[in-house]
């Protein structure tokens, strides 16, 4: 099921999503050795970061719940991890946070230097104080950090969109507009609040975090389906997508890829070639392929 | 009762999701800087697996459970960071919470006769084992001197001991003691350790060099505990849901066995200054 994104060819549209896993080459390396087509790297940022203290991430059986609070070791100290993905065998996506436009861009810039398949900028991450999520629900502020980032970076851009937006479609065309190559949608639906009701306090120490896994994915549908019909660059789904029928779904709405994360927890890492097969047999049992299904849903 | 079931609900109690809710049972000052805080629950538990440790307001941290019987377990904690002083200052009747248990726990097949291979708190994963495993020919505990002996009295198979300063037994290294069974003509189908990663990787090559299959259990800095968040990524191997416990197998090919680890940044650094920053 070999399909072409942007200039990259990939050996299925399985993607695993930012956050999850992310942290070496030898850990992708095994994600890819398990399915997956496209992995993305935990998001990058300006300065060292540890995150949040845990509990950080609580699976509530729906899904789950997560305030890791993007811990990142800082652009400027990841020479190893660089070193070693030189010589990799599988396209990566570099995903990148900032809590400024210029913050995005410098990191962006030398992100790029290091020649992934493709950056991503994380405008939605709801987990932290000042990074992400207040760049990506308003118009103007996703336009100026797209626009600026493109300008200094060589490889394609992918935009990752907060379901927190008002009207999702319209940033999805701006960001479109300012350059963006590719749109992933979507980042964690929420914040929302788990309370344990014996000791009366907030479980995450972040008390809110992001919402992820089957619970939020008829919002990330109804998202991709919503973008689909504003912009014309390709769309990476994701959100909640746990079965070959989920991704089959979600390529219906319009997207070209599926993101995997949550579905880890429920599934293993074998979940992205349990999921690459049972599309192809669900596709084969209908005598369809996927340029077929794709953005189906649309059809009056 | 039944309209409770369905949505989020089953028959069993789920314990790997939001956090249960405890109260300290007992607390049990074990020896210098060491107490063991008893629960009364029936938690479904294997030895080698752990368990994630809620106190609310502070932290979560990943500690094994050191007794476990049919309505209660323990958990036995070394006051070393800000964290486990707290768990130390816990008394009867204050709340924490649990979630778990996590990862793979201990490979035991009956009739295997074992070595069972403990430095320090690393004792506290290898008594659960100790007391499910019939066929322990050989017992060894390292510690730092004699006050720091966990559990003296509690199981059926006598230990040898060393330790650092000769206060108790040989001094020396736990791996002096399993070389000199070895050497001796004891046989083992496997040997079990747990310790700090220097001593693992000891009785690994040690365990290499005759022949003999191992089994350690890892310790990295873990968020979910369920695989997914990446944080505790060991070379290809994810320590909270492929290990803790790691089999010669597995550790023949893990190059960053003793070696490398990730600090809560998600940087790689080299095993003593991730141990450095773990000990504040």
């Amino acid at each position: 099921m070999s399909i072409r994104f942007l200039h990259k060819i990939l050996k299925n549209p399985t993607v695993l999503a930012s956050g999850i896993l992310g942290n070496s080459k030898d850990i992708l390396e095994r994600v890819h050795e398990n399915g997956c087509g496209l992995m993305t790297l935990k998001s990058i940022g300006p300065e060292p970061r540890d995150g949040h203290k845990n509990p950080t991430v609580i699976d509530l059986g729906c899904g789950m719940i997560n305030a890791v609070g993007l811990p990142s070791p800082g652009y400027l100290n990841m020479e190893n991890e660089w070193e070693a993905l030189e010589n990799r065998n599988f396209p990566i996506i570099a995903s990148v946070y900032g809590s400024s436009i210029d913050e995005y861009r410098k990191v962006a810039e030398y992100v790029s230097s290091k020649k992934p398949d493709f950056i991503e900028i994380n405008i939605s991450c709801p987990n932290s104080e000042k990074h992400g999520m207040i760049f990506g629900i308003n118009r103007e502020s996703s336009r100026d950090v797209v626009s600026a980032v493109k300008k200094v970076i060589s490889v394609p851009l992918i935009v990752k969109l907060t379901p927190q937006a008002p009207d999702i479609a319209d940033i999805a065309r701006t960001c479109e507009d300012a350059g963006a190559d590719a749109i992933c949608a979507i980042n964690t639906l929420g914040p929302g609040m788990v309370i344990d009701i014996e000791s009366k306090r907030p479980v995450l120490s972040f008390k809110k975090g992001g919402l992820s896994g089957p619970m939020i994915k008829p919002v990330a549908v109804r998202c991709v389906f919503d973008i689909y019909k504003a912009v014309s660059i390709p769309i990476i789904g994701l959100g909640g997508i746990t079965t070959g029928e989920d991704a089959v779904e979600m390529v219906m709405a319009g997207a070209s890829l599926v993101g995997i994360g949550t579905a880890v927890r429920y599934r293993g890492i074998e979940v992205f070639q349990k999921v690459a097969g049972e599309m192809d047999d669900w596709l084969a049992d209908h005598a369809l392929s996927l340029t077929d299904i794709k953005g189906a849903a649309h059809n009056e | 009762m039944n309209d409770r079931q369905g949505i989020g609900m089953m028959t069993n109690p789920i314990t790997d999701q939001k956090p249960v809710m405890l109260r300290v049972m007992e607390k049990k000052t074990e020896n210098t800087g060491f107490a063991t805080l008893f629960f009364e629950y029936s938690l479904p538990f294997r030895p080698g697996r752990f368990i994630m440790v809620w106190i609310p307001g502070l932290d979560e941290k990943p500690y094994t459970i050191s007794l476990h019987d049919q309505d209660r377990f323990a958990v036995t904690i070394e006051a070393k960071g800000i964290f486990s002083k707290k768990a130390l200052t816990l008394e009867k009747g204050d709340l924490i919470g649990i979630r778990g248990p996590f990862g793979n726990g201990f490979e035991i097949k009956p009739g295997q006769s074992a070595a069972v291979v403990a430095g320090g708190c690393g004792m506290a994963p290898l008594a659960t084992l100790a007391d499910h495993l019939p066929d322990i020919t050989t017992f060894i505990h390292g510690a730092r001197s004699k006050e720091f002996i966990l559990f003296p009295g509690r199981f059926s198979v006598p230990r040898e001991f060393c330790t650092d300063d000769g206060s108790l037994g040989h001094k020396g290294l736990v791996t002096d003691l399993l070389e000199k069974n070895i050497v001796l003509g004891k046989h083992f189908d496997m040997v079990y350790a747990c310790g700090p990663e220097i001593m693992m990787y000891k009785v690994f090559e040690l365990c290499e060099t005759h022949g003999i299959p191992c089994q350690v259990s890892l310790e990295r800095y873990m968020r979910c505990g369920f695989g997914v968040c990446g944080a505790c990524v060991c070379g290809k191997q994810v320590v909270c849901k492929d290990g803790p416990v790691f089999h010669s197998r597995d550790l023949r090919k893990m190059k960053d066995f003793n070696t490398k680890a990730l600090l809560k940044s998600g940087k790689e650094v080299d095993l003593s200054q991730y141990f450095s920053w773990r000990c504040q």
